[in-house]
């Protein structure tokens, strides 16, 4: 499999004969987290659209015939999380995730019957569902600490004005400057923007 | 050399790479000494703006020394000298150049015909933002080769510290520009949305221009707190309405001047359902970026009044309201920044004190800490408004 360093080596093609190029990379800015949340997106998508175009061979196996479009629509609920796992919004689309699962479980569950010739699968399934549901609460909670602002101490900047001479003295300290006549506006509306009181 | 390298969404790595060589006679070699993360970097760790290319060095904030030069630079810049290096590269011989319009510099281009295919016309070369802009490498790295140097870098005088400076390499003269383009008045109510560096930025431009009242938007209390700091009256979003806020500094008027320092990427808050509307379109890339912020000004600006947007657009944004903008009479200017159209005045008025840029800095750090505080810039961690980068 092509790896990102291959990709860049091989992105060289258009880059001019003195620019920089790697050769060695460092760590990424993803962190593990990030980069199992993009694993369980592709995830996602590719039982999202087998949910969605070959439910029958799920219901079969697992003795659910007649749910097609129950599979069907959880397709596309998986093909959503998948989207969304992908996406900057990660968080979103694991949380969504661990929802999901909540609801396969459910679902799964009520093939657990006792004249089901398909149980055994069935019990494979529910396993599955069960080690796969862990991983997506880790790598939620993971993620969603990872990237949240935190409860860490907020800096003060009130003393932050930019100004060595103080905001007061700086107000109006560039009039100086004399607009381009190509970046000039109407003139000013002071003069006639004062609300006439109402008679 | 090290540098910090684009491999994917989200994923910057601090790389070895090869140096950077003279491919040209107006060419120079700058040893980077401070180079700074730009909110519009974000875009770029986003993937939000097509062309990006795996191996891509990042970074448009840079100044450092000259260490090698061309043979066609005429003793204009020469080794030793003092630079800061403007993220437009600039022939400076060209009608655009010519006219000040640096930022739509018509040779600097070097993929002028990706350029051509997708803006209509090409626009400068850019350093370390995408190959639309020309795929030229960054300047998040040790060494920056500089083409059409001569033009392109500002010298700027020994016995300043770096911090009072890199950001004349593109913040500061952006949110100068911001604010220069409205044609600020004295009696002028500016309001300007975000707070993040470009912000803080046309924040201050805008008191030294004299506006009377300046209006800063955002919903993070430390920008917020830094915005009052430098002379505004805050609106924290989250909190109040900002249209009704801005009516009533305005005695139901609406602000004269609208800024919009946010770009593409509005912040989503379900409070604000068009926000949400918009990240759902732009996941499933139905819509590229998130006009939130035009949406709003546009609503919210005097009639007459004028709209500048310095904040990054990369694409397609929808719903925009055009009936309310032409029937209100909207002035629209928008555009990169033609930075050296404002450098030396902008050098002048930090050597005489009016201004010290350096109060944006929150964080600084060496380049190897870089991919980490990609992250933490994104997700605005530990108070985080401005990174700069010591190779």
């Amino acid at each position: 499999m092509m790896n990102m360093s291959s990709i860049a080596s091989l992105s060289n093609i258009t880059r001019s004969e003195g620019d920089p190029k790697v050769i060695q990379s460092g760590p990424s800015s993803r962190g593990i987290p990030d980069s199992l949340a993009r694993g369980l997106g592709w995830f996602s998508l590719g039982l999202g659209f087998t949910e969605l175009l070959a439910p029958g061979r799920i219901t079969r196996a697992l003795g659910m015939e007649g749910k097609e479009a129950l599979v069907r629509a959880y397709g596309v609920r998986e093909i959503g999380s998948g989207i969304l796992s992908l996406s900057v919004d990660k968080q979103l689309g694991l949380w969504s995730r661990v929802a999901g699962d909540g609801l396969d479980i459910a679902t799964v569950m009520t093939a657990l019957r006792s004249d089901n010739p398909k149980r055994d699968n069935v019990v494979v399934a529910l396993a599955l569902l069960l080690g796969i549901t862990a991983v997506d609460v880790i790598d939620a909670q993971a993620t969603t600490a990872r990237h949240s602002r935190g409860a860490g101490r907020r800096r003060s900047y009130q003393d932050r004005s930019g100004f060595p001479r103080g905001v007061k003295a700086s107000r109006g300290a560039a009039r100086d400057f004399k607009t381009p006549p190509d970046l000039k506006h109407a003139p000013p509306l002071a003069a006639v923007s004062k609300r006439v009181p109402a008679a | 050399m090290r540098a910090l390298v684009w491999h994917g969404k989200e994923d910057i790595r601090c790389d070895s790479v090869t140096d950077p060589e003279i491919q040209d006679g107006r060419d120079i070699i700058v040893k980077v000494t401070s180079c700074a993360i730009c909110g519009s970097d974000l875009h770029l760790f986003h993937n939000l703006i097509p062309a990006m290319l795996p191996g891509d060095v990042m970074g448009h904030e840079t100044m450092g020394e000259v260490v090698e030069t061309g043979r066609g630079l005429n003793g204009k810049v020469k080794k030793g000298d003092r630079v800061v290096v403007p993220f437009t590269i600039v022939c400076g011989e060209c009608d655009q150049c010519k006219r000040g319009y640096f930022s739509v510099c018509q040779r600097s281009n070097r993929k002028k015909h990706l350029a051509d295919k997708v803006f209509g016309h090409t626009t400068a070369g850019l350093f370390g933002y995408t190959h639309l802009t020309g795929g030229y490498p960054g300047g998040q790295a040790e060494y920056l080769r500089v083409p059409f140097a001569d033009a392109t870098v500002q010298k700027v005088p020994d016995g300043i510290p770096d911090e009072k400076l890199l950001f004349l390499s593109d913040i500061f003269p952006t949110g100068w520009q911001a604010a220069v383009q409205a044609d600020i008045q004295p009696t002028d109510t500016v309001a300007i949305w975000g707070c993040g560096p470009v912000g803080q930025m046309a924040i201050r431009s805008a008191i030294l221009l004299g506006a009377e009242q300046v209006v800063a938007i955002d919903h993070l209390p430390e920008r917020l707190e830094m915005a009052e700091a430098g002379g505004a009256i805050t609106i924290n979003f989250d909190d109040e309405n900002v249209v009704e806020r801005l009516n009533e500094l305005t005695e139901g008027e609406g602000p004269e001047k609208c800024i919009d320092c946010i770009g593409m990427e509005s912040h989503v808050t379900p409070s604000m359902p068009d926000t949400v509307y918009d990240r759902a379109k732009q996941i499933v890339l139905a819509e590229s970026d998130r006009p939130h912020v035009l949406r709003e000004m546009i609503y919210v600006c005097r009639p007459g009044g004028l709209i500048s947007i310095p904040g990054v657009y990369g694409g397609f944004a929808d719903k925009i309201p055009m009936g309310a903008a032409m029937n209100k009479g909207l002035t629209f200017r928008m555009g990169q920044t033609h930075v050296q159209r404002w450098t030396a005045d902008l050098l002048r008025r930090i050597e005489e004190e009016q201004i010290d840029p350096s109060f944006v800095i929150t964080h600084e750090v060496p380049l190897d800490k870089g991919p980490e505080m990609y992250r933490m810039f994104r997700d605005k961690q530990d108070s985080c408004i401005k990174v700069v980068l010591k190779p």
